[in-house]
């Protein structure tokens, strides 16, 4: 699934181009903006406010080598867990201790394929219906549940599903059964489990396809081109947590 | 910081359910520092003896006897009450002989009444952290104030901070609090420089947890953890008291649950039979039962019965393995390796079922009681800057529980998940909804569950100080961060101001930052001071000692065999630790007996030739031990008297 060529994790402490920026602050060397640590003298440096893909040195590519991640997790585990600062001073065991946790979270989003797309999304400026901050907020402000907006060509058959399924609720709520519910739910669920597998497959050529425009993110037509790409990958990573959630629906039916 | 304090040794605590040990890195390997009677576990039980509500409690083995004699002057299993409140100990107080205080309130730290006194849990805890510290202190003649203390994988974050505070209690900075099986994992990793996934499975005597790592290079990764934190021998032992009460009452109609003596009786015959199960197919029960004219209770208890008895406790751990392989995406059959740690493993319906589950023989190779306690010496190491032994390794924990928020549905939004390697952060953004409003207010708990009444409350943060603007204008950035120890930590700022927003926490459970402190205040013996003056007491007593033993010997034959120099050389000796040995400078004291030591060795020697031949090397006070006519000797693992 993923093409190392493509990915090429930069051997540097350094993540992003060096642009001159204060000095170390143990050893005074110049350190470059947003370096974990100083190159001359090796202390954690204080931490800035950059991305996920930025703290791995990563360009925003979607295609991860997970074998190479994996590795530089644990390279940048032992330079920056708290257990290494236990002796420094309180400077630099707030640092690690914030790097580290950045550490994990940028690790544990980069490592799983959708939550790296959907939080490249959210740097690219997209709200996902579904995963939206605002769409967030505005449930925890009402405490209501977060709204889905039903792709259209999925409205009758969902529509359908949801019909089928309160009517299972009703027949065990009775305690019946209805074999004939029963095998149309199931036949339903394999129909839509086939559809996320199209799906994924779709997701898998977008990530090919945004790592390509992005390498050619010059020329005014792959700008284009990535546009179309991410409005794409937003479209169906809401389908896919709406097919998602119906299939979650449907097995808590067919168990209960 | 300062490098006196760098080279200062940590040490590795396990603060058990059932017993606690103290353990440090020798060379290349943790070892356990015994206690006053030789023995490596401390029970973690705590005594008031009656009479005299000021004394220091009794600790470990010496309150024994006052918990069978005088039941509600002592208290065992006091990890159960850590980090709870009042209202979700109302199960616990049915089956432990727990006594709250007499004003217990909901929504106050718990109390429970010793004697004439009362405590929280974490103070209580603090007693048997202080005795580890004194053994610790006792063997190495210097003090030991920082620690890696060991809890279940399982604690929330309430518990964990519970086990903090009993540190800071105790005088013992903790460095850090280290999960159980993962700390098993790194006593068992350490000298096999092991690589795949593991499975630990840690049933103690209070808690059960199961983790499952990933050994790659010295990097100890826990993926998924689950467990109980009310599950262990103890609730075997209940289940087993509750049968025998129940044979009482109706075999010899005789109704003894009132009768604390008598229950406490029960308890420990039912645990020496649960014990002797592990080895035989059959126990015997008899007792007396006390307070009721010399009734004996007399039963057989067999294997299969026995595991018929605990099958539903047993079946509760294996729940929370399958959860454990579910979070990890893994099968059983993935696991490549299974460690076995806690005192009930040593069932043998235990290790059945656990083979049974990983389809693969368990390793039981390190003593099941101590791995836990070498772990944390050796994450204490690692801590303290590494050694040969442990370059290399790094220990990547998880949170075991969801951390969330809640919303104004009562429903919770989780804001970081289970199994997330920790530190993990997370950044949200609340706002007002009234014109002016300068408090918003923030439930934050722990849980898996989806309405906020199921799940753990942790504290309720109250951000102060917001600069009164229209409603929904204030953007106030809040991070919570869940720190290397599992225990959360949150800051806030208002974004549009910039100002970093005052929090004032309500722990929901537990105490707060200015009860812990008069704890410490209140606490018997703080730290150096009291190290110091409990170390000049014992060179005291072993200046007298030492005296004694001389005055025996110059009435020994051995004596007269000593030419007049030697003589006077002792005598001059002598005078010394006589002149200092009231003093206030330990070293001085010290350096005097050791003198003294020395310059009668040859005396020694003789008096130990005339009875047992030759035996190089014995100071006067061995020699008058072996010859059955000396005091008992202040030796480091002696009983200190305190004054």
């Amino acid at each position: 699934m993923t093409t190392p060529s493509q990915t090429g994790l930069p051997e540097l402490d350094s993540p992003v181009a060096p642009t001159p920026s204060p000095a170390c602050w143990s050893c005074g060397a110049a350190v470059v903006t947003s370096a974990h640590f100083c190159r001359a003298c090796g202390k954690v440096q204080p931490s800035g406010s950059i991305d996920h893909f930025t703290f791995f040195g990563l360009l925003r590519l979607l295609q991860i080598d997970l074998a190479q991640l994996e590795r530089e997790f644990y390279r940048l585990s032992r330079k920056l867990h708290p257990d290494m600062s236990a002796r420094g001073n309180t400077g630099e065991q707030q640092w690690s201790l914030d790097k580290s946790s950045q550490l994990n979270d940028a690790y544990r989003t980069l490592r799983d394929p959708i939550a790296r797309t959907e939080y490249l999304l959210e740097l690219e400026g997209v709200k996902l219906e579904e995963q939206s901050q605002a769409a967030t907020q505005l449930a925890r402000q009402t405490g209501n549940e977060k709204k889905q907006v039903v792709p259209p060509d999925l409205l009758e058959e969902a529509f359908e599903l949801n019909m089928q399924l309160e009517e299972m609720r009703a027949a065990r709520k009775m305690g019946e059964t209805d074999a004939g519910l029963e095998s149309d739910l199931q036949a339903a669920r394999k129909q839509c489990e086939s559809k996320l597998e199209t799906l994924q497959a779709e997701l898998t050529d977008l990530w090919k396809q945004w790592d390509i425009a992005l390498s050619a993110a010059d020329s005014a037509g792959h700008d284009a081109e990535r546009l179309r790409v991410r409005d794409r990958m937003v479209d169906l990573l809401n389908r896919r947590s709406y097919i998602r959630n119906l299939v979650r629906d449907v097995q808590q039916a067919l168990s209960q | 910081m300062e490098i006196g304090q760098a080279k200062e040794r940590v040490a590795g605590i396990d603060l058990g359910t059932t017993n606690s040990l103290i353990a440090f890195m020798a060379g290349d390997e943790p070892v356990i520092i015994p206690g006053e009677d030789g023995s490596n576990l401390v029970p973690s039980l705590v005594a008031m003896p009656p009479g005299g509500a000021e004394n220091e409690p009794l600790v470990g083995n010496p309150a024994r006897k006052v918990l069978v004699a005088h039941p509600r002057r002592a208290i065992y299993s006091v990890k159960r009450l850590m980090g709870r409140g009042v209202n979700d100990i109302q199960e616990e107080l049915k089956l432990f002989p727990f006594h709250l205080a007499e004003n217990s309130q909901p929504g106050q730290a718990l109390r429970i009444a010793l004697g004439e006194r009362e405590f929280t849990p974490p103070e209580i805890s603090a007693f048997i952290l202080r005795q580890l510290k004194r053994n610790a202190e006792r063997y190495f003649r210097e003090p030991v104030t920082r620690a890696v203390i060991t809890v279940p994988a399982y604690f929330n974050d309430a518990q964990r901070q519970a086990t903090k505070d009993a540190g800071r209690i105790a005088g013992i900075e903790v460095l850090r609090l280290v999960n159980e099986p993962t700390a098993a994992a790194l006593a068992y990793g350490l000298d096999k420089k092991r690589e795949g996934i593991i499975a630990v499975y840690d049933f103690g005597g209070g808690t059960f947890d199961i983790s499952i790592l990933k050994l790659h290079e010295g990097i100890f990764e826990v993926i998924a953890t689950n467990g109980d934190t009310h599950l262990g021998g103890d609730d075997i032992d209940n289940l087993l008291i509750a049968t025998a009460l129940d044979d009482i009452a109706g075999d010899l109609k005789l109704d003894v649950r009132g009768n604390g003596e008598a229950v406490q009786t029960v308890r420990q015959a039912v645990i020496d039979a649960k014990i002797a199960l592990s080895f035989e197919d059959e126990a015997v029960i008899d007792i007396e039962l006390p307070g009721t004219g010399g009734v004996r209770y007399q039963r057989a208890l067999n294997r299969t019965a026995f595991e018929q008895v605990i099958a539903p406790v047993l079946e509760r751990t294996l729940v929370s393995c399958r959860q454990a392989l579910a979070d990890a995406k893994l099968t059983a059959a993935q696991i490549e390796e299974v460690v076995l740690v806690g005192g009930s493993t040593r069932i043998p319906r235990v290790r059945a079922l656990v083979k049974e589950l990983f389809q693969r023989e368990p390793h039981t190779d390190l003593n099941p009681d101590e791995v836990g306690a070498l772990g944390a010496a050796v994450q204490a190491n690692i801590l303290a800057g590494g050694s040969e032994a442990t370059r290399d390794m790094l220990l990547l924990d998880v949170t075991p529980l969801s951390l969330g928020i809640e919303t104004a549905g009562g429903v919770v939004a989780k804001i970081i998940q289970r199994n997330s390697t920790i530190p993990a952060s997370a950044t949200e953004h609340f706002t007002t909804w009234v014109d002016g409003q300068v408090n918003v207010a923030i439930h934050v708990l722990q849980g898996e569950r989806e309405l906020a009444e199921d799940c753990r409350s942790l504290a309720r943060f109250d951000l102060k100080g917001i600069p009164p603007m229209t409603a929904g204008m204030p953007r106030i950035e809040v991070r919570f961060l869940i720190d290397a120890n599992g225990i959360l930590n949150v800051s806030a700022r208002e974004q549009r101001s910039g100002k970093e927003a005052e929090i004032e926490v309500k722990p929901t459970y537990g105490l707060s930052d200015e009860q812990v402190e008069s704890m410490i205040l209140d606490s018997f013996d703080n730290a150096e001071e009291d190290f110091r003056k409990r170390q000049l007491i014992e060179a005291r007593n072993e200046a007298d000692t030492i005296i004694l033993a001389l005055a025996k010997g110059r009435k020994h034959a051995a004596w007269a065999q000593l030419s007049a120099g030697e003589q006077q050389q002792t005598a001059r000796l002598e005078a010394r630790v006589e002149k200092v040995k009231n003093g206030e400078d330990y070293k001085a004291i010290r350096d005097a007996i050791d003198e003294l030591n020395k310059g009668t060795t040859r005396l020694a020697e003789l008096m130990m030739n005339s009875v047992t031949g030759a035996l190089a090397g014995k100071t006067m006070d061995a020699a008058n031990q072996d010859l059955g006519a000396g005091p008992t000797a202040p030796h480091p693992f002696a009983k200190a008297e305190i004054s």
